[in-house]
């Protein structure tokens, strides 16, 4: 589904964020890419929608390398690709509904988008969209009115708007509380499941990727140093990921 | 026995550049200097005064009586203001977009700002006695003057206002595959909405004033027949023209204020008539 090749990227020449990344994704399921802060985990996951442009390597994604890609034939790839952001990211002035339907604006002419024209099927999928993530009755709320756990509730639906074939999450739980972060991830899982999408996700939480994933990569210093299911996961294996062992116990 | 004077700090917490202190004693020098240099002197300021008392007396009471003259020129003020500021708000859209650096290539950013420092550096009154050299007295030389101020300034403030969005949100739209219109749209614009609109007024307003301004240099409006009633020493008309003039302003301002009302604190009309309720009510504490 999605292949990574020699992926590199380095923001200032000879200081390499990622060096030689290779890694297959899976057509189902979720796979966590943990590791400290710092060794590239969220510039990993942006390469793959080219929100940030990777020094060398290819990204093979249904066929084509993303890599390779501009203009409208990345805007055309990126529909594919659904994308939930640690700090949301929703657009603050606009209402839950005009987020949810800016899911689309891949398939909306500008003209179109300045004018709120979506096609009626866009918005009876948002409204039910709503309904399933639990903000039925939100949908004329602006964004900046909601809770983290609901803003992040509204970045998911976004994401799904897309219909996308990938789903990439950055840190989506890093902003909220035990509590939130768990039915976040219970709903990203869910959703997920449930329409057959892939899921690539970065995460803090050791724990949480236990739980919700089926496949765990450890990076460290912009390398892949583990590569498993959670069931893996023990401290010798952190130890690796993370560096030292006095946090551990 | 030790004091707390003799105690040696082991730096000094709070360091002040001796260049700041050199600069407030050489303003100091210079404002004497230039007081001396245009014999600004008390007995002037004096008869100054004197002359002053002398002129209030003969400006009251207002003579309105040619207000066919005060209505046409006022007339052609608000018409010199209103169309001034459409065009000026118009161009300054694009003009300020292109000049913003966080969205836009350098072969963009570089015209478009040269565009707006051209625009800003002289006051609409020299813009003005430009304009009627090139195309005559009236109004057209007014309105172009007035054009190119909006674009100065709403073009400035706009490319400002851009620069400072949060570029999470636009990046959460660019992920989505959206096209750049669409980004203006739905990552751009709702972030600078509310301070364009503010803007948009604000010009509105100062339009409205600068067009009662330029028809001192022969370019329509107010101002000529203002100039004029000077030169002929109709103080009692002067009165007049001022008291409109100052009437204009305040309606404009409450009419800037109802439009702020609306777009910005999402009023409804029939709140504005209501009292307690024209200024833009209270948002989210994390607005901005």
């Amino acid at each position: 589904m999605l292949t990574l090749k020699h992926l590199s990227k380095s923001y200032v020449a000879g200081t390499p964020v990622l060096r030689d990344i290779n890694l297959d994704i899976d057509a189902q399921g979720i796979t966590a890419i943990i590791g400290a802060s710092g060794t590239g985990k969220s510039t990993l996951i942006r390469c793959v929608n080219r929100l940030v442009d990777p020094t060398e390597g290819e990204i093979l994604f249904e066929g084509a390398d993303l890599a390779r890609l501009s203009g409208r034939e990345l805007r055309h790839a990126r529909r594919h690709i659904g994308m939930v952001f640690q700090e949301y990211n929703l657009v603050e002035r606009l209402t839950v509904m005009e987020n949810l339907l800016s899911g689309r604006l891949g398939y909306v002419s500008a003209w179109r988008a300045w004018r709120r024209q979506f096609p009626p099927e866009d918005i009876r999928r948002a409204f039910e969209l709503l309904d399933v993530v639990g903000l039925a009755g939100f949908a004329h709320q602006r964004a900046d009115a909601l809770s983290g756990g609901q803003r992040q509730r509204v970045g998911i639906a976004r994401a799904v708007m897309q219909e996308p074939r990938l789903l990439l999450a950055d840190e989506p739980t890093s902003s909220l509380d035990p509590k939130t972060s768990v039915e976040i991830m219970e709903l990203l899982a869910e959703v997920a499941r449930s329409r057959g999408i892939p899921v690539l996700i970065n995460m803090h939480d050791v724990e949480l990727a236990r739980r919700f994933a089926d496949r765990v990569i450890g990076m460290a210093g912009g390398r892949i140093a583990f590569d498993g299911p959670p069931s893996r996961l023990n401290d010798d294996t952190l130890k690796t990921i993370y560096g030292g062992t006095g946090w551990l116990h | 026995m030790s004091t707390p004077a003799t105690v040696a700090l082991p730096a000094d917490p709070f360091p002040r550049g001796r260049a700041s202190r050199l600069a407030a004693v050489a303003l100091v020098v210079y404002v004497i200097y230039a007081c001396a240099q245009l014999e600004v002197s008390w007995a002037r300021v004096e008869t100054g005064l004197g002359n002053a008392i002398k002129f209030f007396d003969r400006l009251f009471p207002p003579n309105f009586s040619r207000w066919e003259l005060l209505v046409k020129g006022l007339g052609e003020s608000l018409q010199i203001a209103v169309l001034a500021s459409t065009l000026g708000i118009l161009l300054a859209l694009p003009i300020g977009l292109a000049a913003a650096r966080n969205l836009m290539p350098p072969w963009a950013t570089w015209p478009a700002r040269f565009i707006i420092v051209a625009a800003r550096s002289f006051h609409p009154v020299i813009v003005a006695i430009l304009f009627v050299k090139a195309v005559g007295f009236g109004a057209l030389a007014g309105i172009l003057a007035l054009t190119m101020a909006s674009i100065g300034f709403i073009g400035k403030l706009f490319t400002e206002a851009i620069e400072e969005i949060s570029l999470k949100q636009v990046e959460a739209i660019r992920a989505t595959g959206a096209s750049f219109g669409s980004v203006l749209a739905f990552g751009v614009m709702p972030q600078v909405f509310s301070r364009f609109i503010g803007f948009a007024t604000y010009q509105l307003d100062s339009n409205l004033r600068n067009s009662t301004m330029v028809g001192i240099v022969g370019a329509g409006g107010i101002g000529g027949t203002l100039f004029a009633a000077f030169q002929r020493f109709d103080y009692d008309f002067v009165c007049a023209i001022l008291l409109s003039i100052i009437t204009l302003i305040m309606i404009g301002e409450v009419l800037a204020t109802g439009v702020r009302a609306i777009f910005i604190g999402n009023a409804t009309l029939r709140d504005l008539f209501r009292r307690g309720r024209t200024l833009p009510r209270e948002r989210h504490l994390e607005d901005d």
